[in-house]
């Protein structure tokens, strides 16, 4: 159980920066390019911190590259949120400001754990996620009160990407079982604060919230491997090198 | 909300013509506590807030600082090259005004 946890942390983490890592070369202006760079890279450290304390405790000779590396589609935990495509800037940065606010009160909420370790790991990871979180609230706010084109596109990726926000806060049988262990956070109650500054962000922004009926249907599947046909060409490009050339090194 | 909605104002530049270049920023990183401000170079943001969230992320990722201050570069009046002989050199034979003859402590690192 406690490394199927640390896998679906893990790996939110790493997909969340792989992506980001597209934009390096690609960014609209260098001074995001950089700033998305540097926030994958402190996505790619958070996922570091979960893997080394999972082959810990798989012992086996298993090192913080066997599970990014070895596993496949299947056996990743992700949230199909973190999976999807870059899209515009404006995707990158709804998707960004969905699991930013997130993950900041996650964090916050396993500084609570009962395992030392993971709240070793949640007070570092906190300080980096309040920054990203800052930056991903403060372009929606940029970008939805814009110009008009702006405005239309920060929109459209808003209600876009809105159906794959529920699976955050929909916990699957590990979550449960960790959350009655007294390790894991209770991710369903983090749902109210997280709709607050969403909510605060796009009023801000100018921007409409999207409205749903209570209880109405969501996109979700990643957390028990069942993941968008994106995920396969993400392990592509990510896992290559280790396919083509096993246990290499530099 | 004047700050948001001037991300994307047209700028007027001194010939009165208009485009979309984001105003230029100097940036200026506090290394530790005790040093001054040092100019580390500049950036492009379209207001304050910007500028010290890009200059973070372009100046202070190898832990260079811990403080920033960001002016925009318009706001900086420069002595002109043309004035450094009667500027500067009349103070090169005053060598009493350099306070040479005190013994500094050790602790002093940065007089």
């Amino acid at each position: 159980m406690m490394r199927d946890y640390l896998m679906h942390l893990a790996d939110n983490a790493l997909i969340m920066g792989h992506r980001l890592s597209e934009w390096c070369g690609h960014g609209p202006i260098l001074e995001v390019d950089m700033a998305l760079a540097n926030i994958a890279l402190d996505q790619v450290g958070a996922a570091r911190s979960f893997y080394q304390y999972a082959a810990e405790l798989d012992g086996n000779g298993a090192t913080e590259d066997t599970y990014p590396y070895t596993r496949d589609v299947r056996e990743f935990r992700n949230i199909l949120l973190c999976e999807l495509p870059n899209g515009d800037f404006a995707d990158t940065i709804a998707r960004s400001l969905f699991f930013d606010a997130y993950q900041f009160l996650f964090y916050t909420a396993l500084q609570g754990s009962s395992d030392e370790r993971l709240r070793a790991i949640a007070t570092k990871s906190l300080k980096e996620v309040t920054y990203h979180q800052r930056f991903s609230s403060e372009w929606t706010v940029r970008l939805g009160d814009g110009t008009a084109e702006s405005k239309q596109k920060m929109q459209k990726a808003i209600d876009n990407l809105w159906d794959y926000t529920g699976e955050m806060f929909a916990p699957s049988a590990t979550e449960k079982a960790m959350l009655a262990s007294g390790i894991g956070v209770d991710i369903a109650s983090l749902r109210s604060a997280w709709e607050d500054h969403i909510r605060a962000t796009l009023e801000e922004a100018t921007l409409a919230y999207p409205l749903r009926k209570e209880g109405a249907w969501f996109q979700q599947g990643g957390k028990t491997g069942i993941h968008t046909e994106y995920m396969g060409f993400i392990l592509t490009e990510l896992q290559y090198l280790q396919k083509s050339y096993p246990g290499a090194e530099w | 909300m004047w700050r948001l909605a001037r991300t994307f104002v047209l700028v007027q530049n001194k010939f009165g013509m208009s485009n979309k270049e984001w105003p230029l920023w100097e940036v200026f990183v506090r290394s530790k506590a005790g040093l001054d401000h040092k100019h580390v170079g500049s950036l492009h943001a379209s207001d304050a807030t910007m500028a010290i969230e890009m200059a973070r992320d372009v100046y202070t990722r190898r832990q260079e600082g811990i403080s920033i201050w960001v002016v925009e570069s318009a706001h900086i009046h420069a002595s002109n090259p043309d004035d450094a002989g009667s500027f500067f050199d009349p103070s090169n034979d005053k060598v009493y005004r350099h306070p040479t003859f005190y013994d500094l402590p050790d602790e002093l690192k940065h007089m």
